[in-house]
């Protein structure tokens, strides 16, 4: 069976108007999922996250950026060199996409219901009275309350976690195989993001969809994905399930980022403080991309970049002495 | 006792009739008590809109209260004259999440710093640059960037400005407003450990306001957990967060973990609380009495105390 999605050294450049300097967003990039595969997509703010995801669906802002080199590849098939209805219909139909900001991702002058129906009209050949009964359906399926009511109520009538709830109900209406989830839960509150995650998770087993998930928050990853991918500075520094990312972290960041987290058992005693900050994507950089900031960096690390290696049976790390070792 | 809230009450209009009189209210605050001693941290959790920042505000005197009394040193606020009330409110300083709002984009930080002592007429003007000096060198910035502005720094470095600017009053507490809520996991970690710090060698008692209970847990001694502009169970921080005992800090805790939530819905709007226990519509263990009975806080003024009559049987 081909893979669903399959990202290889991605590369992104950003250019800077006023100078003309050439920077570095994505580095390279390699990204594989399986059907019905949740992946969860870590990393902090600035890091590519969200610019991985807007290369996949070929919505980069273009200019500053350019995909300078590098391949992705959806179902076998090369996504390099689709025409603009190709896309369109990739977009709407195979690939669903859920963002921040439930209420700037709605039209706001639109019923929440109809916004749904007009995906359906655009992407499928469903009858008018089929396409209602698939809407109320699609509602009820994502734990709306009252899906008739809907029909006609505006995003704004809504509350935060109501309004997601209804995004990712139009993202997978159209029955796509792979849904993009770019910090789904941030914007909400702590007791509704597990519910929209658990929903989200949910709707993979029922519907075999694959899901990226996108988010900063380590946390909520744990008991919500079957991989975690950790990003820094435009590369891939650790991959693997999620019992190994907390329990045996590889890569100097991924301690740092753990260990850094407050917890109640560690009152009384600071928290790790990775030193120094994250390197512009304008900067040039020979050896590793974590160097300047790593506990353990030796005269290799600034000489000569690490490759992705397995460290651990499946789990992968971009270090050359990865803990442990 | 440094801080003390009685029965706190805060109600904004939400509606208003003809001739503009008030016809409804929300209950941001809702018979709200606490106390924070010298060099004490305690914290307060709970989600948006729960009324953490309105109770940060009746605490430095930022609002009045509707009903109910607040305290610095022992002494009322209502009744003090303008300029004991000056006086004192130096000594009480909040720092909000989104310190960039706060800072004058057209000053520079040393004029940042520098108002502060003047307006309070602290130290010698004399002596006030280098105070100010030291002030930068405790929150981790340097000298040079007395003559930077605002934009040029980063989410953390300005939080660490706007935490040297509520130092500069020399200050018995400062309420802290999500300080952290913006920051990446590494910046978070080091504005939290200089907090820590400053607590420490100073003994500046923080009003410690957060979202995230992970964050509050780690920093504060005392923890209150708002529902819907109430208190719904507070204690020794260790102890809620060992044993929680009301379902909806089961729910954070859980939540912060990444745990299962058993909890559903979202927090209904303040203006129109659900009756009896507010947190009935949300609760897996609601029966008739929840629905109909208004939540007391039981339990021990010291010890812990949960808004739940059937706490002990959950
Ligand atoms: N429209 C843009 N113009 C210029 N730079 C951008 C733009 N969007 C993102 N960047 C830069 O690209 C890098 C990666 O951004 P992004 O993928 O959005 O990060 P995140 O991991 O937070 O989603 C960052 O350094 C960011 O500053
Ligand atoms: N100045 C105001 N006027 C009217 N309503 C307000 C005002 N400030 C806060 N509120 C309302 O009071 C409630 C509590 O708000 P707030 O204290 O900001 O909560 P939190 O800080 O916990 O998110 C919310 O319903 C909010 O809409
Ligand atoms: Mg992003
Ligand atoms: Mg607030």
């Amino acid at each position: 069976m081909p893979e669903l999605l399959c990202v290889r050294n991605l590369k992104v450049s950003l250019r800077d108007p006023p100078t003309g300097r050439e920077g570095w967003v994505l580095r390279g990039v390699d990204l594989r999922m399986e059907a019905g595969e949740r992946v969860a997509l870590v990393g902090e703010s600035g890091c590519g996250k969200s610019v991985t995801a807007l290369s996949i669906l070929r919505l980069l802002p273009r200019p500053p950026m350019e995909i300078s080199s590098g391949q992705i590849e959806f179902k076998g098939r090369d996504l390099g060199n689709l025409t603009r209805e190709q896309w369109l219909e990739i977009r709407g139909r195979e690939i669903g996409m859920v963002f921040q900001e439930p209420i700037s991702s709605l039209n706001p002058v639109m019923p929440i219901g109809e916004q749904i129906a007009e995906t359906l009209r655009n992407h499928s050949g469903l009858s008018t009275g089929e396409i209602r009964a698939r809407t109320l359906s699609l509602l009820a399926q994502v734990g709306l309350p009252d899906p008739p009511r809907l029909l006609s109520q505006y995003p704004h009538q809504l509350s935060g976690g109501m309004c997601q709830r209804a995004m990712i109900a139009m993202a997978v209406a159209c029955g796509p195989s792979f849904l993009i989830a770019d910090e789904p839960t941030t914007a909400l509150d702590v007791t509704v993001q597990t519910q929209i995650l658990d929903l989200l998770f949910r709707m993979t087993e029922e519907q075999r969809l694959a899901v990226l998930l996108i988010t900063h928050n380590l946390m909520i990853v744990r008991g919500h994905a079957d991989r975690v991918v950790i990003l820094y500075l435009g590369l891939v520094v650790e991959e693997g399930v999620p019992g190994e990312i907390f329990r045996h972290p590889q890569h100097p960041y991924t301690e740092g980022l753990l260990a850094a987290l407050p917890e109640v058992s560690h009152k009384g005693r600071p928290l790790y403080n990775i030193p120094g900050v994250v390197p512009s994507p304008f900067e040039d950089l020979k050896g590793c991309a974590f160097a300047d900031r790593c506990p353990r960096v030796e005269r290799k690390c600034r000489e000569s970049a690490p490759p992705l290696l397995e460290t651990r049976k499946g789990h992968q790390a971009r270090c050359f002495y990865p803990s442990g070792k | 006792m440094l801080l003390s809230l009685r029965k706190v009450t805060k109600h904004f209009p939400v509606q208003r009739g003809l001739w503009g009189r008030p016809t409804a209210f929300v209950k941001a605050v809702d018979m709200v008590s606490l106390e924070v001693g010298a060099g004490q941290i305690v914290g307060i959790v709970g989600e948006s809109g729960c009324g953490k920042s309105t109770l940060g505000r009746c605490a430095v005197g930022l609002f009045e209260p509707t009903s109910g009394e607040v305290l610095w040193d022992n002494l009322e606020i209502r009744g003090l004259a303008a300029s004991q009330k000056r006086a004192h409110q130096r000594k009480f300083q909040v720092v909000f999440q989104n310190p960039y709002a706060s800072l004058n984009p057209r000053q520079k930080i040393k004029k940042i710093l520098l108002e502060p002592l003047e307006v309070h007429g602290l130290l010698r003007p004399t002596e006030r640059l280098e105070f100010v000096k030291g002030l930068l060198a405790q929150v981790g910035l340097t000298e040079e960037d007395l003559s930077k502005y605002p934009h040029e720094f980063s989410g953390g470095q300005r939080q660490r400005i706007g935490l040297a600017r509520a130092m500069a009053c020399q200050p018995d507490m400062i309420v802290l407003d999500e300080p952290v809520s913006s920051l990446d996991v590494s910046v978070q970690a080091s504005v939290l450990n200089l907090l820590s710090r400053l607590n420490q060698e100073k003994g500046i008692a923080y009003l410690f306001i957060s979202h995230d209970l992970q964050v509050v847990g780690y920093l504060s001694q005392r923890l209150l957990v708002m529902y819907l502009g109430a208190v719904v169970e507070s204690g020794k921080t260790e102890e809620v967060l060992r044993t929680p005992r009301h379902p909806y800090t089961k729910a954070l805790l859980a939540a912060s973990q990444g745990r299962w939530v058993m909890i559903e819905g979202e927090p209904p709007n303040p203006a129109k609380a659900p009756w009896g226990c507010t947190f009935h519509p949300r609760c897996p263990f609601a029966e008739d009495r929840c629905r109909q009975e208004k939540q007391q806080l039981l339990g021990d003024d010291n010890a812990w105390k949960v808004a739940c009559w059937k706490w002990d049987r959950l």
